[in-house]
């Protein structure tokens, strides 16, 4: 129990830097909102999602309605349910319904990507340790960001932007040199995000970036089905 | 409108979205197709989430290029994620310093 804890919280632990810099980001939005800073620290802490949370306070601060703030959120957010439905075909058999109740929370594009990346099966306490040191490190930056956020220098709070992105790179590059149709899935779906970013800006991010994903998945599966062996890994 | 309420509200779309496929579904898929769509998505996600969104991360398409450059480079040696990650930051943030 205790080591795969802790092999959780030390796999999170470049999740939790990466969450400290873009939290801190949307500490100083919230504040610049209008929000105070306990408000901001609740919602990282309730949320754990960053688009989300950045529409979200959009919303607050124009006075939206409640219908409006439940569509946006479920338009940005519903990738995680792709996520979700991923993730649970790698659960270890210690994943009851109880503990995928509490675990659900912690579904963000970080901590999916890491779970993902696993050869073993998920445990619980895995997956409980990366998801607390996610956590702290996100309402730790929100908070900090919320109460301080102008201390930093621009040049340093702009050049830590890219931390997370530099993330999902260290994760995808390497089985894209190891497997071709992984480089192939990985270029389609790049490709179309350009498409979506450049000729297509009238659709939302979170709704471009589910579009793109499911269209280029499908076609890697299409062209390029796994075998059985693969299956039972 | 309350604060509060809003936050209820977002909190609790965000949660039934993650909670809902995660907890309710637990059968292996059969499908080849279905099993090979959920191999891929973690990446095809992860690809149109970084690119082209990356070049626009620190508010410069130079430092962010530079920066995107170092990190694909150390991903490709297989370096740890957090190496890869803050040498990434690291290559923006020096680039810049010359800007």
């Amino acid at each position: 129990m205790g080591s795969r804890f802790l092999k959780g919280v030390s796999h999170g632990i470049p999740i939790a830097l990466g969450y400290l810099s873009v939290s801190f980001g949307f500490g100083i939005t919230a504040a610049a909102s209008g929000l105070s800073t306990l408000e901001a620290a609740v919602i990282s802490a309730s949320n754990l999602t960053s688009a989300g949370q950045a529409a979200g306070v959009g919303i607050i601060a124009a006075g939206g309605t409640l219908l409006e703030m439940a569509l946006v959120q479920l338009t940005i957010n519903i990738r995680y349910a792709l996520m979700g439905l991923s993730l649970s075909q790698k659960l270890d058999k210690r994943f009851t319904a109880s503990h995928r109740l509490i675990a659900s929370y912690g579904i963000t594009d970080e901590i999916f990507a890491v779970c993902s990346a696993q050869d073993k099966p998920l445990t619980p306490a895995y997956m409980y340790g990366m998801i607390l040191i996610a956590m702290l490190g996100w309402v730790t930056g929100t908070f900090l960001g919320a109460s301080a956020g102008e201390l930093l220098p621009q040049s340093v709070s702009s050049a830590l932007g890219i931390v997370l992105y530099g993330m999902f790179l260290a994760i995808i590059v390497p089985p894209s040199r190891k497997n071709k149709s992984v480089l192939c899935v990985v270029v389609a779906a790049a490709l179309l995000s350009i498409v979506f970013r450049y000729a297509l800006s009238f659709v939302s991010a979170g709704f471009a970036v589910m579009i793109c994903a499911i269209a280029a998945a499908a076609l890697g599966a299409l062209l390029f089905p796994i075998n059985d062996e693969e299956a039972e890994e | 409108m309350s604060v509060a309420a809003y936050i209820f509200v977002m909190a609790a779309v965000t949660y039934i979205i993650r909670m809902i496929p995660f907890t309710f579904f637990n059968k292996k898929i059969k499908s080849r197709f279905i099993r090979s769509f959920l191999k891929y998505i973690p990446y095809t996600v992860l690809s149109a989430m970084t690119i082209p969104a990356i070049f626009y991360s620190t508010g410069s398409v130079v430092t962010a290029a530079v920066g995107t450059i170092a990190a694909v480079v150390l991903a490709f040696f297989d370096l740890p994620l957090i190496v890869v990650a803050l040498f990434a930051s690291l290559a923006a943030y020096l680039v810049g310093l010359f800007l």
